[in-house]
């Protein structure tokens, strides 16, 4: 009788935790201590279901339970930050994997909700592949590009509608066979959905993953008629769901748009060079560019992928401290939403290398500032700073939310080439007035400032 | 056992918790608000211990194990990753000043 009660109220207190946890991530200062809360929600929910009466075994659990804790924790220690995005799919994917088996161990015991299990273990096959290939093209284990063949969206609809005419089998006569097959279906489904996008899309990817795993929990509370899943999951499931339409936003795309994919193939580039082709860019070299910028007010720093990739946050963050510290200058961050690999991930690579938080500003609230900036130093990015996104209607990007890098008087644009970026539209603004660019890798030309700045 | 409507209540009301709680975080901690949730998505685990809990060494008991063994991995290195994470957050270093600051 106490052990009845218990179980709901301790379930009760294990979901207000897991929203006092997400609820701390409000602000950096409370962040920490929402993860912990987390963490103590997740420790009360799994002990007071190893104590409930539906568990009677627990040598072989407690053994999982080492193994699993072992490999997380040591894989997420060793892990270097620049791998981070792809740490963040391997696990979600893992999770995912999870739900599968709790479904299959749930039919082959012979439950008999079929419709609730099918759910949990459809979502988390997708979650499971889906996450897979997003790990293998974060990793750089397969080409990051979007991968297209002839037929695919057909393949990936017949695909689809097998899924579901298999659920619907399944659902009627509960045969398990079926649902081996129905497993199967959904596990190539995942590994195909996700192939056809590209790199640059997948923070949106990532995020969609993210709320799968959510709702495969969803589906699995109500199998076991499990209230706790049920709570937890959905909240999971709208953080992923929120973080998703964020991403597509800041994209002007929409998701559908996104989940077909193709976009960044190979060949798929739009050229706009015939009223380029005769414009010259101006090229300047890291001293011109350190003098100008000792001499300056204020610049601002636009982050990219490219960043990301030379490893120049460190570099860069140096740069920072000595226009401040040496020449007065004031000195922000700019981070377009969609910058990097997943949501959020020029912020973690700028904490990193001890950007101090308040330094570092997201779109709408630095936008304003580039009118009266001196300079902007965009550094690895690209389509987040075209300004035909604002006026050429025909072009892909059109209406996607940028920064007004333009306005400030001098654009120094850190660059490989002049390569158009991801959505394989040039970027007019390579070839403006009030433009230099700087070639060669990121962090190397950063170096040469920062020793121009301290000569 | 509770009826599906009951269920399907607390699933509505749980999401509306969710949207208004998620949209609270701020655009910086978006990566952290990835992993915690990826880590909490762990809470699967409650369903494969009870999967698990059995007496009985058979099939469904053993792919309980490997749901627990792989839930496990999913919460550990979550909590882990977003601790890391976490702590490169800084302030900047000033002298010790108890403004808050809104943003």
């Amino acid at each position: 009788m106490m052990s009845a009660s218990i179980l709901p109220v301790t379930y009760l207190l294990s979901s207000i935790l897991f929203i006092f946890s997400i609820r701390g991530l409000a602000s950096p200062e409370t962040a920490r201590r929402g993860n912990l809360l987390g963490m103590l929600g997740m420790t009360v929910a799994v002990v007071v279901t190893m104590f409930s009466p539906q568990v009677s075994e627990y040598y072989w659990i407690m053994f999982a339970i080492v193994i699993g804790g072992l490999i997380g924790t040591v894989s997420a220690l060793k892990v270097k930050m620049t791998s981070l995005p792809q740490m963040v799919a391997a696990f979600n994917g893992l999770g995912g994997l999870s739900s599968v088996f709790i479904s299959l161990s749930e039919i082959l015991s012979g439950s008999q909700t079929w419709v609730e299990s099918s759910v949990g273990l459809i979502i988390g096959a997708l979650a499971f592949s889906g996450s897979m290939i997003a790990f293998a093209k974060l990793q750089g284990l397969m080409s990051a590009k979007a991968v297209v063949f002839p037929g695919q969206q057909i393949l990936n609809l017949l695909l689809g509608l097998s899924t579901i005419a298999a659920c619907v089998i399944f659902c009627l006569n509960g045969d398990v066979r079926i649902f081996y097959v129905l497993a199967a279906l959904a596990i190539v489904l995942g590994f195909l959905l996700v192939l056809p996008i590209g790199g640059a899309d997948m923070p949106v990817v990532i995020s969609v993953l993210n709320a799968y795993s959510g709702w495969a929990a969803v589906g699995i509370g109500f199998s076991m008629h499990n209230v706790l899943l049920i709570i937890v999951g959905s909240i999971v499931g709208a953080s992923g769901a929120i973080l998703s339409y964020i991403m597509v936003k800041a994209m002007n795309r929409s998701l559908t748009s996104v989940m077909l994919g193709g976009f960044g193939a190979d060949g798929n580039a739009v050229s706009h060079t015939n009223d380029t082709d005769n414009k010259v860019a101006k090229t300047g070299n890291p001293e011109d560019a350190a003098f100008i910028m000792e001499n300056a007010n204020k610049v601002i720093i636009v982050p990219g992928y490219g960043m990301a990739v030379a490893q120049a946050q460190h570099i860069l963050h140096e740069m920072a401290k000595d226009l401040h510290d040496r020449y007065g200058v004031e000195v922000k961050y700019a981070i377009h939403p969609v910058a990097g690999r997943m949501p959020g991930h020029m912020n973690v690579l700028l904490a990193e290398a001890n950007v101090p938080y308040e330094d570092v500003f997201e779109l709408e609230d630095i936008n304003r500032e580039f009118a009266t900036a001196d300079v902007a130093y965009v550094i690895g990015a690209n389509d987040v700073t075209n300004p035909l996104a604002k006026t050429d209607p025909s072009s892909p990007i059109y209406g996607m939310p940028v920064l007004d890098v333009e306005k400030a008087k001098t654009v120094f644009f850190v660059k490989r080439s002049l390569a158009s970026g991801y959505s394989g539209v040039e970027n007019p603004l390579f070839f403006a007035d009030n433009t230099i660019m700087l070639y060669g890798d990121a962090k190397k030309v950063t170096e040469q400032i920062v020793a121009a700045l301290e000569k | 056992m509770m009826d599906i409507w009951t269920l399907l209540t607390i699933l509505t009301l749980a999401c509306f918790v969710g949207y208004f709680v998620v949209w609270g975080v701020t655009p910086a901690l978006h990566s952290p608000l990835m992993s915690v949730s990826n880590a909490i998505s762990g809470i699967v685990i409650v369903g494969a211990l009870i999967t698990a809990g059995v007496q009985t060494m058979d099939t469904p008991k053993i792919l309980g194990l490997i749901a627990v063994g792989l839930a496990a991995v999913n919460i550990f290195g979550g909590f882990a990753v977003s601790h890391r994470m976490l702590l490169m957050f800084k302030k900047k270093k000033m002298p010790r000043t108890d403004s808050k600051e809104t943003k």
